[in-house]
């Protein structure tokens, strides 16, 4: 399905059958070009769906690729990179979201959810404890059943 | 003719679905007998009509009937067989119609099921299946009809989406449609359960089949889509966590669980709130699914149609079913009395554990994939959540459970002992450390977290295959004793070691493209590219001629080394109908590893290529394929035989206890 979906994608955007980082790209001193690739993997490809810039084929994510690697080749370092890129297109941009107030529930969120969980075990573990310390405690329904089937000189014992 | 009269089985399955949600549920209310069995015969019928109808389309398609207007948008007369006959469900409302038909099929399945089902369990389920199938029909009739006609009838059609035609379109929806709608049978029951407010070990002796047929499913239709993905997209990525992905993967997550979760309220009649919920909860994340894929709310550019009316009824559906059953839940879920009791350490509590990891670990997908909707809703901040966000909380929250799945799996029933579990599966511990320090040494330098996650796999398939070893191979007994106690030991046992096993196998490939490369090079004729252990030589370019395709292909020597493999083939198509491009990826399989060449634009008298080398890639979809293997295997477990006819049942219980 979702496959489909992705390439439905890349079919609606019409961008010719290439992929993501071109020959012409690639810049020449290696250890740039792999910092380069890093970030790339990070930044999202706007027009497309969940897509990084380094996998991406749309025109944009070239000219975003190119723009990372004139920024490096710059001297900027991998922060200052992506910050420029920030400034210019917004958070939307980075495909791990920042962690600040709007999205303190997002990132929060697992592990609420485990602690609550646990929180939630340990308390049904203690009640469960409670009750089974008295482990064939009859209810009182029980109790009236039990007494009128053994008759009434148990009555006391009840 | 043909097209009328699929449309119009198409609508009277709808009104035969109405009497099936609505005839049984009466009937269990007046205590009537015969009314209540009125579901079995409807879900019969119904699922006839439907067939019918699938097969009409099927027809059209086949025959290139472009009076069809869903034909014309998405076939073409030039197109091989199987492409005309996949092409019914490589578009919207196709793909609804095949939905309704696997819906449907499921009503029929538990129609005819001899599983010893007391009947009003089973009329209830019947009734509330019928009730999502009014639903979906009333929706693809109302919304997505694939049988309009076409005035003037145009003399060709406009193709199927290119990158649809491959055989992965033929496979991949109907296998995962079958999980995804298979878990509508379990969130039946469930919904039986509730308005019957008596739930039991029988019951969930009656829902494991199902939940394990789905999940089996939906783990082969994910697996097919991932590994589809990376031979067709041409830049071997296999996995995205976009959302149409977690989409299908949020309810294999509850779905996992859930098969979890009913083995201890069969084996120990606990868990019972809890199962009837996540068997809610699953259904409810495949429609959320079919909601989000359908109506294109996150996926704007993704989905086949973006008709709001569309969007809009599904998540009338969508409020209706998750509203509605979990209303339900929490009316009579108070009424259900909780069974078994076991302590701290012991299967059960070991199975809670992974419950509540799975349950977090799908709520993590859930949260992330709707997060940015909501946040956008609210505030107006446009946030994306990528891979990066899910590997700092997805796999965080998936590792202390596979961790933990050796050893829980080798814990008693009611009371176990962790220090023994802890030793039995020492050797398959040990044995994994010094897998992941070897790799460590090996391959100094390299990514430090993936020697560790190939560790945590070797630990899963190894200790598997320690837990079933263990209750095989006793001192003092010939390798005869041991064959035949391999045999007497149930089926699930073997699905289970070989689901447990799977995931490792699948951690392990996936740990391994840490190691992967990948080079990227123009290359002319006689050039050679070399990326890891692989080196390709381009021998020349030459155009092709397909049925409704041109293509270029360029051809490579493959060498791994100085050892030459083969002849790799990579091209790229333009499709006639459409104009529009797909590249096609060459792909030689070397052991469990792969060499990865595809082709992009021609320049400067040559062409651009990529070449990658995956390391133990075919990993990734064995242990999917061994999981799911797992499952049809516990699915053929005697104590569950689905739908084995009745006169069967004796017999199987005559067999000598082996």
């Amino acid at each position: 399905m979702r496959r489909i979906a992705l390439i439905l994608g890349l079919m609606l955007l019409a961008v010719p059958a290439a992929h993501a980082v071109q020959p012409d790209e690639i810049l020449p001193n290696p250890a740039l070009e792999q910092r380069a690739r890093a970030i790339s993997g990070g930044l999202r490809c706007l027009v497309c769906q969940n897509q990084s810039i380094d996998d991406s084929d749309a025109p944009l994510a070239r000219d975003l690729r190119l723009l990372v690697r004139e920024r490096l080749v710059a001297g900027d370092d991998d922060k200052a990179v992506v910050d420029f890129v920030v400034a210019r297109y917004g958070d939307f941009v980075l495909l791990r979201p920042p962690f600040n107030a709007h999205t303190l529930l997002l990132w929060g969120a697992p592990f609420v959810i485990l602690l609550l969980a646990v929180a939630f075990l340990w308390r049904r573990a203690r009640q469960r404890m409670v009750e089974t310390a008295a482990p064939n405690a009859l209810s009182a329904e029980e109790k009236a059943r039990l007494a009128a089937l053994l008759g009434p000189e148990d009555k006391s014992s009840g | 003719m043909i097209v009328e009269i699929g449309h119009y089985a198409l609508a009277l399955a709808l009104g035969v679905s109405v009497i099936q949600a609505v005839v049984p549920f009466w009937g269990v209310f007046r205590q009537d007998r015969t009314l209540a069995s009125v579901g079995s015969s409807a879900a019969l019928v119904s699922f006839g009509l439907v067939a019918l109808s699938f097969a009409a389309l099927v027809a059209s398609y086949v025959r290139s009937d472009f009076s069809v207007a869903n034909v014309v948008a998405n076939s073409h007369s030039a197109q091989p067989l199987i492409y005309k006959f996949t092409s019914v469900w490589g578009n919207h409302e196709g793909s609804m119609l095949l939905w309704v038909l696997i819906l449907t099929l499921f009503g029929a399945l538990v129609a005819l099921s001899r599983h010893s089902l007391p009947p009003r369990l089973r009329a209830g389920a019947l009734a509330a299946q019928g009730l999502v199938a009014v639903a979906f029909l009333a929706f693809t009739l109302l919304t997505s009809n694939p049988f309009q006609r076409l005035a003037p009838v145009p003399a060709e059609g406009q193709d199927l989406n290119p990158i649809l035609q491959d055989l992965g379109l033929a496979i991949h929806p109907p296998l995962l449609y079958i999980g995804y709608v298979g878990f509508s049978i379990t969130y039946a029951f469930a919904v039986a359960a509730l308005i019957d407010g008596r739930i039991d070990a029988m019951w969930a002796r009656a829902v494991r089949p199902w939940t394990l047929l789905a999940w089996t499913f939906l783990t082969l239709g994910i697996a097919m889509g991932s590994y589809w993905a990376y031979y067709e997209l041409g830049w071997g990525g296999w996995w995205f966590w976009d959302p149409v992905e977690n989409a299908s993967f949020m309810p294999w997550l509850a779905g996992t669980a859930l098969i979890h979760s009913t083995v201890v309220m069969e084996k120990r009649d606990a868990l019972k709130v809890w199962t009837i919920l996540l068997a809610i909860l699953t259904f409810s994340l495949s429609l959320l699914g079919t909601f989000i894929v359908r109506s294109g709310v996150l996926t704007s550019v993704h989905s086949f149609a973006t008709d709001p009316a569309r969007g809009l009824f599904i998540l009338f559906i969508l409020i209706f079913f998750v509203g509605g059953s979990l209303a339900l839940f929490a009316w009579r879920a108070p009424l259900l009395r909780q069974g078994g009791l076991f302590a701290p350490v012991s299967r059960e509590s070991a199975l809670v554990v992974n419950n509540v990891f799975l349950a977090t670990a799908c709520a993590t997908v859930f949260v992330g994939t709707l997060y940015p909707l909501l946040l956008e809703m609210l505030t107006g901040d446009k946030i994306s959540v990528g891979a990066p966000f899910y590997n700092a909380t997805f796999v965080p929250v998936m590792v202390p459970l596979l961790l933990l799945l050796p050893i829980g799996q080798s814990l008693a029933w009611k009371r176990g002992d962790l220090l023994g579990a802890a030793q039995r599966n020492a050797m398959a511990f040990g044995l994994a450390v010094l897998a992941a320090l070897a790799l460590l040494f090996f391959m100094r330098g390299g990514p430090v977290m993936a020697p560790l996650a190939v560790g945590l796999g070797v630990f899963l398939v190894l200790g598997a295959g320690f837990d079933l070893g263990e209750r095989i191979v006793t001192r003092a007994s010939g390798w005869r004793a041991m064959l035949s106690r391999a045999r007497g030991l149930p089926r699930s046992a073997w699905g289970t070691a070989l689901a447990h096993a799977g995931i490792g196998l699948s951690i392990i490939g996936i740990a391994a493209q840490a190691w992967s490369s990948e080079a990227i090079a123009v290359l002319k004729p006689g050039e050679r590219l070399t990326s890891g252990r692989y080196t390709i030589v381009l021998e020349g370019m030459s155009p092709r001629t397909g049925p409704n395709f041109r293509a270029e292909v360029a051809r490579f020597q493959l060498f791994s080394g100085d050892r030459e493999l083969t002849l790799v083939e990579a091209s790229k198509r333009v499709y006639t109908a459409r104009a529009m491009p797909t590249t096609e990826a060459g792909i030689r399989t070397d052991g469990l590893s792969q060499a990865y060449v595809s082709l992009g634009e021609a320049q400067d008298g040559g062409v651009a290529v990529r070449l990658y080398d995956k390391p133990l890639i075919l990993l990734i979809w064995i242990g999917s394929l061994v999981m799911a293997f797992g499952g049809g295997l516990s699915l053929t477990d005697r104590r569950f035989r689905l739908a084995a006819p009745k006169r069967a049942a004796p017999v199987a219980a005559a067999q000598p206890a082996e």
